[in-house]
């Protein structure tokens, strides 16, 4: 049924819940933007697990010179696959889809996304694409074996021929919809439907990611599904875009996909950017340091990004070396922004090592190694060196694997008390969290060197007397640390399934407005808002002994309406408590709601940045 | 509506500097294309959302004093169940296999999406329903 949806001024008694379809009828027709959201999530997170599989598969034919586990044409399809199934549709997903489907209108008080049932069609063609692409497999010609990247001319009807590579292509263009649907979505969901008072300049960092990514993901991925076109026409009715002999030209499938490529790595990073900005902001108990400096650096990497493309092709020889370089060393500036600024969001707080700060502290760590590793391969004499080497292998999964899983699970355990209504078991989480962060580098940290020795990356064998085995071998150690990782978060959810701990609404005392609601949320979202007088109007109400300092001063006389209302207002403070406690809010694993003494050390800083 | 507008403006107008410096230190034109799409993705909406911003009292959600009041009422008409966007869905996959595979699928997949196109549009005009 449609609803007309309408926004309370104040307390309001819940409404009694719709009667709508349950199980499998909800989860099909469902155009909630929870529903949608967890939907995404899982299977986003289903898909991580049969990449991560084929990683395994991958690192254990390499743990022995002459290996013979799989074929060499089967080695071809797991990499490709496990780097075409993670990028499209676990890491982007997982956060547009998952992510900032659930948490983007909590975040601004919206009842839903601008555009529900656009929304749920965006997660039917992602999921459509994503078996399409794994059904791959079972053709006879086997799945794409083309690389993540599918270069022409490998990817042409004569190379690769067979029904795989069409699947791949025919499962992009789909996923790309549905990607490019979500970014509309987002975008008018937050032009259009945030609570009054919360300004563009209020919005968590988290949804000014999220906002900054989908406009990302509506230059790159209309390039993408471009060049996807031109590649299926060149394979079905003869014509010759990316190949010689019709007078086309190769190098330009490189231009078209990495103009949609190197903008998808910050499409699947920003987002992480954001949820670990907002976790590490909670857990340190203090406001986000340098807010509109996050805001700035979030935009300058948008930008920058896709003024980068061509340093993926350095080797080709092909491109103006001078510019793109120094546009990839640009990038360096506003990311060197946010790390400061993370750092200063620390600096002094009253931090607690929750799960999720554990993640975001790992985040940290991890990406500032791959992220200075990517300044080496800026430089074109290094990268004419380390091109296509296990060099760079390394320093992508250190950005990319310390953005999207270390962010991801950092966001996942932060927000799942919202998803479910329950806690996640800590020690567990903790416990996931060592594992994935030392098995992280036991197994990337070899490749650096490996890469270093000369070791080409796409090879399923190498000859004994390369002296590659000692480290492949410590490399394949450490992936299999980060399986039993992955597998200890399972249990993780596991057991939250089983023996639920109820989170309450606000179980980390944090600050932005998913919290203010009941968890799991009701159906459109919110019976009460809170005023908003700043970016962390949950924390602004739950800690009344730290006023708002103002950016902007109140309304003085001449505005007789407003000075009315606020005589007329309830104290709907005094009411949000009552009803908070009521519900139950504190929880007893986290943080502490009472008020910290004076003196308490971080207290100083406390308030607006 | 200007901080909107005034995010997309800065973006495209980023794009359009880099492009014409792009074009003529490089003279290549698959990458000065794409960067002046990228320049009038950003210009399009953003010139239209700062239009309209000089033409309209700022929004409750655009005044940092705005009053909780002065947004309540209706947001919007939501709609909380629709079978059609699966069916939708289903359809576009059809359609595409049969670019893999060239077959029949291609008609069926049309001939759905054609019912779950007019089936939004009704469900749309008379309130929706599952």
């Amino acid at each position: 049924m449609t609803t007309l949806v309408t926004r309370p001024e104040a307390v309001v008694e819940p409404p009694e819940e719709a009667h709508g379809p349950s199980g499998l009828v909800k989860w099909i027709t469902s155009t909630d933007h929870k529903v949608i959201g967890r939907s995404y999530t899982i299977t986003a997170f289903l898909f991580f697990l049969v990449a991560g599989s084929m990683a395994i598969i991958i690192r254990t034919q390499l743990a022995s010179p002459d290996n013979t586990i799989v074929s060499q044409h089967v080695y071809n399809e797991l990499f490709t696959m496990h780097g075409s199934v993670m990028l499209y549709l676990f890491a982007g997903p997982f956060a547009f889809g998952g992510l900032a489907n659930f948490i983007v209108p909590l975040q601004i008080g919206a009842p839903d996304m601008a555009f529900p049932r656009l929304n749920a069609l965006s997660y039917w063609l992602y999921l459509s694409g994503g078996i399409i692409m794994l059904l791959g497999f079972v053709t006879t010609s086997g799945a794409a074996d083309f690389g993540w990247v599918a270069y022409a001319p490998l990817s042409n009807s004569i190379n690769t021929p067979g029904a795989g590579p069409d699947m791949w292509i025919v499962a992009l263009v789909l996923t790309g919809f549905s990607a490019i649907f979500t970014g509309v979505n987002i975008c008018a969901t937050v032009f259009y439907l945030r609570a009054p008072g919360l300004t563009m300049f209020r919005m968590s960092i988290f949804t000014w990611n999220m906002l900054v990514t989908a406009i990302l993901i509506l230059i790159a991925f209309p390039v993408l599904t471009a060049a996807l076109v031109m590649l299926w026409c060149d394979r079905h009715i003869g014509s010759h875009i990316f190949t010689v002999a019709g007078g086309g030209v190769p190098v330009l499938w490189q231009n078209l996909f990495w103009f949609f490529g190197h903008p998808e790595v910050y499409i699947l990073a920003l987002p992480y950017f954001g949820a670990v900005t907002d976790v590490l902001a909670v857990f340190s108990r203090k406001p986000v340091f340098g807010y509109k400096g996050m805001i700035f650096a979030t935009i300058a990497i948008a930008a920058l990004s896709t003024s980068v493309w061509a340093h993926h092709m350095f080797t080709t020889g092909t491109v103006l070396l001078p510019f793109f370089s120094i546009m990839s060393y640009l990038i360096a500036v506003p990311t060197g922004i946010k790390f400061f600024n993370w750092i200063g969001t620390m600096w002094r707080g009253s931090i607690t090592f929750n799960t999720p700060m554990l993640f975001a502290v790992g985040f940290l760590v991890v990406f500032l190694f791959g992220g200075v590793t990517g300044i080496f391969l800026a430089s074109p004499p290094v990268d004419f060196a380390m091109h296509d080497t296990y060099f760079v292998v390394a320093h992508f999964h250190e950005v990319l694997f310390g953005t999207v899983v270390f962010g991801g699970f950092s966001a996942l355990t932060y927000w799942y008390p919202k998803y479910t209504g329950r806690m996640l078991n800590d020690f567990l989480g903790k416990i996931s969290f060592w594992l994935m962060f030392i098995g992280f580098w036991v197994t990337f940290v070899p490749q650096y060197l490996l890469g270093e020795a000369g070791m080409p990356r796409r090879i399923a064998e190498y000859l004994p007397n390369m002296g590659w085995t000692t480290l492949n071998r410590v490399s394949t150690a450490g992936a299999y640390m980060l399986f039993l990782s992955v597998a200890v978060m399972l249990v993780n959810f596991v057991e939250a399934w089983r023996r639920p701990i109820p989170a309450g609404d606000n179980p980390w005392d944090a600050h932005t407005l998913e919290w203010a609601t009941s968890s799991p949320p009701p159906h459109h979202n919110f019976y009460w808002i809170p005023p908003i007088r700043s970016e962390r109007p949950v924390w602004d109400h739950y800690h009344p002994e730290h006023p708002v300092e103002r950016e902007h001063p109140p309304r003085t006389g001449g505005d007789e309406v407003a000075a009315a209302r606020s005589t007329a207002r309830p104290d709907s403070r005094a009411q949000f408590g009552s009803a908070a406690t009521a519900r139950g809010s504190v929880n007893p694993e986290g943080p502490s709601h009472e008020p910290r003494a004076a003196g308490d050390p971080g207290d100083d800083h406390e308030g607006q940045s | 509506m200007k901080a909107e507008g005034t995010v997309l403006l800065v973006i495209g107008a980023f794009f359009g500097v880099v492009a014409i410096v792009y074009w003529f230190w490089s003279g290549e034109t698959s990458g000065t294309a794409m960067l002046t799409g990228a320049f009038l993705l950003g210009l399009l909406p953003g010139s239209y959302y700062l239009w309209w911003s000089r033409r309209m009292r700022p929004r409750p959600e655009d005044d940092p004093h705005a009053e909780r009041e002065e947004g309540a009422g209706v947001v919007g008409a939501f709609p909380s169940s629709s079978i059609w966007p699966f069916v939708l869905g289903l359809s576009a996959a059809s359609v595409g296999l049969a670019l893999v595979f060239g077959s029949w699928t291609a008609i069926v997949g049309f001939v759905v999406a054609a019912a779950a196109v007019i089936g939004v549009i009704r469900e749309s005009r008379r309130g929706g329903v599952v």
